[in-house]
């Protein structure tokens, strides 16, 4: 808005928007734009309605149903109208511990989604825009971390974390933690080239020339352009934490503190309870995909090139 | 510097860090191997605690003392001769490097195998949507590849065990090889040693196989389409080239560049799920001695396999870094890689 307003001195007839149309402006261009976008993407719209299906879950699924208990009926029995997916081996009703487990799971992922973001964004950003000395050891850090295998790495890590994990409030932002180690890698080296790349575009020069701070190009100048690329990294890091966490819990290595999908898995496979292991399979399918098609939204929604046809 | 003295200087060096991190948190956390190994007996054999400490304490000159410092000199100079400690309570008293020694060539089987059929199938199923773009045939594969895309691989591996495996009986449940394979060998039959093989096999390669082509597919589509509007392949076509020299030198070798970038990405994370496939079936390879390892508390077979692991991720990153070298001639004149 700084220019506006400059230009206004020797210009007086331009017209600066007033809150109102500013409101207006950005309804249109955070709700409605996006909700077109949608329905007008069938893969898009598909993804958009089962994300919010699943945090509508966790959000309310807890506050509406009880607790799952045990040995409220006969156990593996078939789907019921009191019991829509069955009962387990211990006599619990399955679908209860879907939504509780929901929680965990959705909880684990976008905790583990942001801090992956953010380090992978502060790591590039820093490599990129800094070049030199810290670029060259940025960025060796991360080859060597990139190339350590996930989820043996992963294994060891919650071995031996896994008195804070045993905590109940920790566990959620422990095991988050433990899943970012080394999944920023790839985001901080696609955000570096990036950077590099958009550091010798004329507008980046033409600020620098204007002597704009550092966090004002970084902020104003270069974010705005990798926005849909971030958003669509932290969709597919949620995608990769609940991978892994699914599969640390089914592998038993983290304790168990609350409902989780691994730990219906383990328990289901444990007791060849192929009722429940199916329902948890098909839940934990229905999620990744939804997740997978949601990228296509958020590509659209944040990409200035796609957003310009609507 | 030569690219390839300096690519495998930084192997060599990540290497050596991966090694320095596994042993400080394989230190941090204060594991007393034999009272680990004393516990494990009573559980398994009923044994009463002091029975079992006095026997787990004739491995006590295996384990290394003094400050952790002078255990990673140690275990560093160790480690370059090949030496990477005894096992405590997986295989007690076996070295650590016989058992992987003797996990390494299945693990290598199933993953290659496994990586070389999802690469090859879904390129060319890419390759083939990209020429379709738009049409009925592409969007319904498009919905069947991310479908296939987003089961995880244990779960499809859980699936193809419980259905195939337990209830059809078509394939083993567990292991790599059983008795028939066993005696196959010893008569000589080495064509029935390698079906037995095959067998035990097939189940831990499907369930990588199909949940990975649908990833490659999607993401050859992608490189396709994008080489196929390029000017080169216009004036290919303008030249009136045959449509096959087309398609495979100036489209598929174009497309095919970046791809190879992800293969090598893929190296880590497949190598790395071997932990828990292998889990699955039992098979015994690296992963499900490292899982062993892990649940067990041995902490050198465990830091063993995590090396190991490791390494054999470096190094197919090394084979793949010659042959992208190979493939793309930037690559060697040392520009920005």
């Amino acid at each position: 808005m700084t220019e506006a307003r400059a230009s206004s001195q020797t210009a007086p007839r331009i017209h600066i928007p007033t809150p109102r149309e500013r409101l207006k402006w950005f309804i249109h261009d955070w709700v409605v734009v996006p909700l077109k976008i949608i329905v007008r993407n069938k893969k898009a719209l598909f993804g958009f309605i089962v994300t919010l299906f699943f945090i509508g879950l966790a959000i309310f699924g807890p506050m509406v149903l009880p607790p799952p208990k045990t040995f409220v009926c006969p156990s593996e029995a078939p789907p019921s109208w009191q019991h829509p997916l069955g009962c387990d081996y211990y006599g619990a009703d399955i679908w209860t511990e879907i939504v509780y487990g929901t929680r965990t799971v959705l909880e684990i992922a976008f905790i583990a989604g942001v801090i992956t973001t953010l380090v992978g964004i502060a790591v590039g950003m820093i490599a990129g825009f800094k070049g030199g000395k810290v670029d060259a050891v940025l960025m060796g850090i991360t080859d060597v971390l990139m190339t350590i295998p996930g989820l043996p790495l992963l294994i060891v890590l919650s071995f031996i974390l896994r008195n804070l994990v045993a905590n109940p409030v920790l566990a959620p932002f422990v095991v988050g933690a433990i899943l970012s180690v080394n999944a920023w890698t790839g985001l901080a080296r696609s955000i570096r080239s990036q950077v590099l790349a958009l550091k010798q575009r004329e507008f980046v020069e033409a600020a620098r020339a204007l002597g704009m701070s550092t966090s004002y190009i970084v902020f104003v100048e270069i974010m705005p352009n990798l926005m849909s690329f971030i958003a669509v990294n932290f969709i597919f890091s949620t995608i990769g934490a609940i991978y892994s966490s699914i599969a640390l819990y089914y592998l038993a290595v983290l304790p168990f503190t609350a409902y989780n999908w691994g730990i219906m898995l383990y328990m289901a496979w444990n007791n060849m309870d192929w009722q429940t292991l199916d329902a948890v399979v098909g839940f934990i399918i229905l999620l990744q995909l939804g997740l997978f098609m949601f990228s296509y939204a958020v590509d659209e929604m944040f990409n200035p090139r796609l957003r310009t046809e609507i | 510097m030569h690219w390839l003295v300096r690519r495998a200087i930084i192997s060599f060096a990540t290497i050596f860090t991966a090694i320095t991190i596994t042993f400080f948190i394989a230190v941090a956390e204060p594991i007393n191997p034999i009272q680990a190994l004393a516990s494990q007996m009573v559980y398994q054999y009923h044994m009463s605690w002091s029975e079992a400490y006095s026997i787990a304490k004739t491995m006590a000159p295996f384990i290394p003392k003094g400050s952790p410092l002078q255990q990673y000199v140690q275990y560093i100079v160790n480690f370059f001769r090949g030496k990477l400690g005894v096992s405590i309570s997986v295989a007690t008293g076996v070295p650590v490097i016989v058992i992987l020694a003797h996990a390494i060539p299945w693990t290598v089987l199933v993953v290659g195998t496994a990586l070389f059929i999802s690469f090859g199938l879904g390129t060319l199923a890419g390759m083939f949507m990209a020429y379709r773009h738009g049409s009925k045939l592409d969007s319904g594969l498009i919905v069947v590849f991310s479908v296939l895309r987003s089961i995880p691989n244990y779960v499809l591996a859980l699936l193809l065990l419980i259905y195939l495996g337990f209830q059809l009986g078509w394939f083993p449940v567990r292991g790599n090889i059983d008795i028939n394979g066993i005696l196959a060998l010893k008569h000589g039959n080495i064509l029935g040693f390698l079906a037995d093989v095959l067998w035990h096999a097939t189940l831990p390669i499907l369930s990588w196989v199909i949940t990975s082509v649908g990833w490659w597919a999607l993401v050859m589509r992608g490189s396709t389409i994008s080489v196929l509007g390029e000017d080169f392949v216009l004036y290919a076509k303008a030249r009136g080239l045959p449509e096959r020299r087309i398609t495979t030198t100036y489209i598929g070798k174009n497309a095919i560049l970046p791809i190879f970038t992800l293969l090598m990405i893929s190296i880590g994370f497949m190598f790395g799920g071997a932990v828990i496939i292998e889990k699955i079936f039992a098979y015994p390879g690296m992963g499900y001695y490292m899982y062993q390892a892990v649940i067990n508390k041995d902490i050198y077979l465990m830091m063993g396999a995590f090396d190991v692991i490791i390494i054999a991720v470096i190094v197919s990153l090394f084979v793949a870094d010659l042959a992208y070298g190979f493939l793309d001639p930037r690559i060697r004149r040392g520009g920005p890689a």
